[in-house]
């Protein structure tokens, strides 16, 4: 059975997998972010605490006195700034404005200092970048308060590494998490879609004559597609039925009144005397089976077409079916003075197929030999076994194929072009085509050498 | 004519390189070489001849012009921006760390300053290539039926309990005229209070003091002196090899120990042979010369780590402080007024 193909805006699947990394990675991306944040923040905030004690640490040991301020720079608060790396250091002194020590051009703060914590400010000195603690003291020298600001400067250098190895460890962490996250996705996408999955699986399983609605248990949000699918496969079942009965009432009541009106001619042809009138009698009962011929096709067609979907295949004995089909056709070709000659096995050609199928099929085959074969012809009707094929060969003396190709002739409504004296609807090889194609056969038209036409139909045994 | 210029070129960079005080120079070559590098240093050049003839022989066509100077001109060489120093190397570790703080050296990275222990390098500017412990040395005789000190503590006592076996007879470095000195004064003085206790004791036996240890080693093998307080140990003890009335003692409660450290100046002007030079010193080859002729001990951190008195001074921004003028003058003029008695 093939499967149709639907021109589908891409796969749920791969939909679901793209948003969900997409999502990841901007999780991830903005956990690195946070994270580097966080520890630049952190790793600045420490490094000000220390420079601060640093600075602290020298105004605490301001001294007053009578004849200056006293500055006594402790050794721990520059060794303390030398702990967490190797950063430059530079500090400036100022007593009322006027530096006493230090390097005389390191920028103070653009604000007035006040209060006892240190302010921070960050500045370009000795093409260095600085973090700079500034922190004013009041002395009393000489009974007049004087200000003392001390300012203490640290390239970066060391918070850059720290930082720059955090900013490292972030990436790390943003990576393993979208690593993570991807898989997991994956997982659920898949997971997501299972019950999809299984239920299309199950749905394309099924046999050709399973119409059972869909009961297996599904997500609430499938149970509205399997709801309309089983709504689907009842009114399927339902259209199928309904043909089915059609076509058997059609065949009824077309057979029927054809039989009846054929009984009704014969009975006027042996009654009537007039010659004339028997002459038109029997043009009558011709006509009337052609039609009832016509007619037969037709249901034919639309049975195969229907039985096609509806197959029922059983064990059939293609030997004895041929047989039979040829003993049913031996009054009308006596009629003609046509002679059978069978070719036949006689252990039985066992095959699996549907036996309505195949009866249809060699009907048609027959029918169109007898009709064609030129009067006091002799049909062939041979059945062979070549390898795991049955091959049945019909063959005439008729009027054959004038070179008009097999599959042109088996097309629906076509006749060949020398055959326009015959009544026929076109539908005969059809018909044998569509039962060749529905059991995985082949079938062919051949011109036979010295005149006539073959029809051979191939059928898988088994 | 171009001969004249280069020579007018030469007689006014000699001028300019006169700018401070030299003590020694001298031009190790044949006048071949391609290149000449200009080491300025505070280490003799007898000490370092052996090392600028390895050099040499593993680099033919460099010569070596080596000039010696005292602490401080080299380091007012180099803040000055005086030109035509390739390396500098001092044994003032707080004016070399002052330069390399002030942005006055050059970064330089290589297999062998990558393989420098962290306490021996400052932000790959400044290299220690010898690690010399600041001893006690005296003279056995004058300690005749007296306990040898090993602590700050002993020393005190002893000086305290034996007045007159001291008297005139003790020598140190006067920190206001030596660089070492003043390292040496202000890293006692940081790592413990006895130092003042001590400068007291020996204020008041009337200490002699002297620029140099070659000196105060010299006094005391001669018997001037009993005993010298703060001497290079790498001098102390290639003076004193082989002399049975002379000792050399590390003081167990702490010994510092100096790294002598090189720099490349900023304003180098041919920075890669300086680079050179410090690579070869800081060499396996390098570090055996300096341990084995030059008699400087080698960068080595597991006989500090063995022995646990020994503090190697830190190359950090704490040597700063001691740097800073209004520091400097008060701890000399209190070390002055505890050692110098009027």
């Amino acid at each position: 059975m093939m499967r149709p193909r639907f021109s589908s805006p891409g796969s749920i699947r791969q939909r679901l997998i793209l948003q969900l990394l997409v999502l990841v990675a901007v999780l991830s991306w903005l956990l690195y972010l946070s994270v580097r944040t966080v520890a630049g923040a952190a790793v600045e905030t420490t490094q000000d605490a220390i420079l601060g004690s640093a600075t602290i640490a020298i105004a605490e040991e301001l001294r007053g006195g009578v004849d200056g301020v006293a500055i006594d720079i402790p050794y721990t608060a520059f060794s303390m700034l030398g702990a967490t790396g190797e950063d430059r250091v530079f500090y400036r002194i100022l007593v009322d404005g006027a530096t006493v020590t230090g390097y005389e051009d390191l920028p103070l703060a653009d604000q007035p200092l006040g209060g006892l914590s240190p302010f921070f400010y960050t500045r370009e000195y000795q093409s260095d970048t600085v973090r700079i603690a500034a922190v004013e003291r009041s002395v009393i020298v000489g009974s007049r308060p004087v200000r003392v600001e001390v300012i203490v400067a640290q390239t970066r250098s060391a918070q850059d590494a720290i930082v720059a190895q955090m900013a490292n460890r972030a990436a790390a962490l943003g990576l393993g998490f979208f690593a993570i996250a991807a898989l997991l996705s994956l997982l659920t996408a898949r997971s997501v879609l299972q019950p999809v999955n299984n239920l299309a699986e199950a749905v394309g399983r099924r046999g050709p004559q399973d119409l059972r609605p869909v009961e297996r248990p599904v997500p609430s949000e499938l149970a509205p597609l399997v709801a309309a699918l089983n709504q689907f496969i009842a009114r399927l079942s339902g259209a199928l039925i309904r043909t089915e009965t059609f076509i058997t009432e059609a065949a009824h009541h077309i057979r029927t009144p054809l039989a009846t009106l054929r009984a009704q001619a014969e009975i006027a042809l042996r009654q009537s005397q007039d010659e004339a009138a028997r002459a038109a009698i029997r043009g009558m009962i011709r006509s009337v089976d052609d039609s009832a011929r016509s007619v037969g096709q037709l249901l034919d067609h639309a049975a195969v077409v229907y039985r096609t979907d509806q197959r029922t295949d059983e064990e059939i004995d293609l030997a004895a079916l041929t047989r039979d089909m040829v003993a049913v056709f031996g009054p009308a070709a006596e009629l003609r003075d046509i002679g059978f000659e069978l070719e036949i096995p006689d252990k039985p050609v066992k095959m699996t197929a549907d036996r309505l199928l195949l009866e249809s099929a060699i009907r048609n085959l027959l029918d169109n030999a007898v009709k064609y074969s030129a009067l006091e012809g002799l049909i062939s009707v041979s059945l062979a076994v070549e390898g795991d094929q049955a091959r049945l060969a019909v063959c005439d003396w008729g009027r054959g194929l004038s070179g008009a190709k097999s599959a042109t002739l088996t097309g629906r409504f076509r006749r060949g072009e020398n055959v326009a004296d015959v009544i026929g609807s076109g539908l005969g090889l059809t018909i044998v085509r569509e039962v060749a194609a529905a059991h995985g056969g082949d079938f062919r038209l051949t011109e036979r050498e010295g005149g006539g036409a073959c029809a051979n139909l191939s059928l898988p045994l088994g | 004519m171009r001969k004249l210029i280069l020579a007018l070129g030469l007689i006014l960079s000699a001028a300019g390189a006169k700018a401070f005080d030299i003590e020694e120079e001298r031009f190790f070559g044949s006048g071949q070489e391609i290149s000449v590098v200009s080491i300025l240093s505070t280490t003799d050049i007898d000490i370092f001849e052996p090392l600028v003839v390895a050099f040499q022989a593993a680099n033919p066509g460099i010569a070596v012009q080596y000039t010696v100077a005292s602490t401080t001109e080299v380091y007012r060489a180099v803040s000055g921006r005086e030109r035509g120093s390739d390396l500098v190397i001092s044994s003032a570790m707080d004016l070399q760390m002052k330069l390399a703080n002030d942005g006055y050296a050059r970064e330089h990275r290589s297999i062998e300053t990558d393989a420098l222990p962290a306490w021996a390098r400052w932000r790959d500017q400044l290299f220690a290539f010898a690690q010399e412990p600041v001893v006690l040395i005296l003279s056995r005789p004058a300690f005749d039926g007296l306990r040898l000190p090993q602590t700050r503590a002993d020393l005190i006592d002893l000086l305290r309990a034996n007045p007159e076996r001291f008297e005139g007879r003790i020598g140190t470095y006067d920190p206001n005229r030596s660089g070492a000195g003043y390292l040496f004064a202000t890293q006692d003085a940081r790592q413990s209070d006895t130092f003042w206790r001590l400068s007291e004791v020996m204020g008041g036996l009337s200490p002699r003091l002297y620029d140099g240890s070659g000196a105060m080693i010299a006094d005391v093998q001669a018997g001037r002196l009993v005993l010298a307080y703060n001497v290079l140990g790498s001098y102390a003890a290639a003076q004193l090899a082989g002399d049975p009335n002379a000792a050399l003692i590390e003081l167990e409660d702490f010994t510092n120990v100096l790294l002598r450290t090189a720099l490349i100046p900023r304003d180098a002007e041919r920075p890669e042979l300086g680079a050179a030079f410090l690579d070869f010193l800081l060499s396996a080859e390098g570090q055996t010369l300096i341990d084995e002729k030059a008699g400087l001990p080698r960068i080595d951190a597991a006989t500090l780590a063995s022995a646990g008195h020994r503090r190697p001074i830190r190359l950090d921004p704490g040597l700063l402080v001691f740097v800073d003028p209004l520091k400097r003058q008060r701890f000399l003029s209190e070390w002055t007024a505890a050692v110098v008695r009027r």
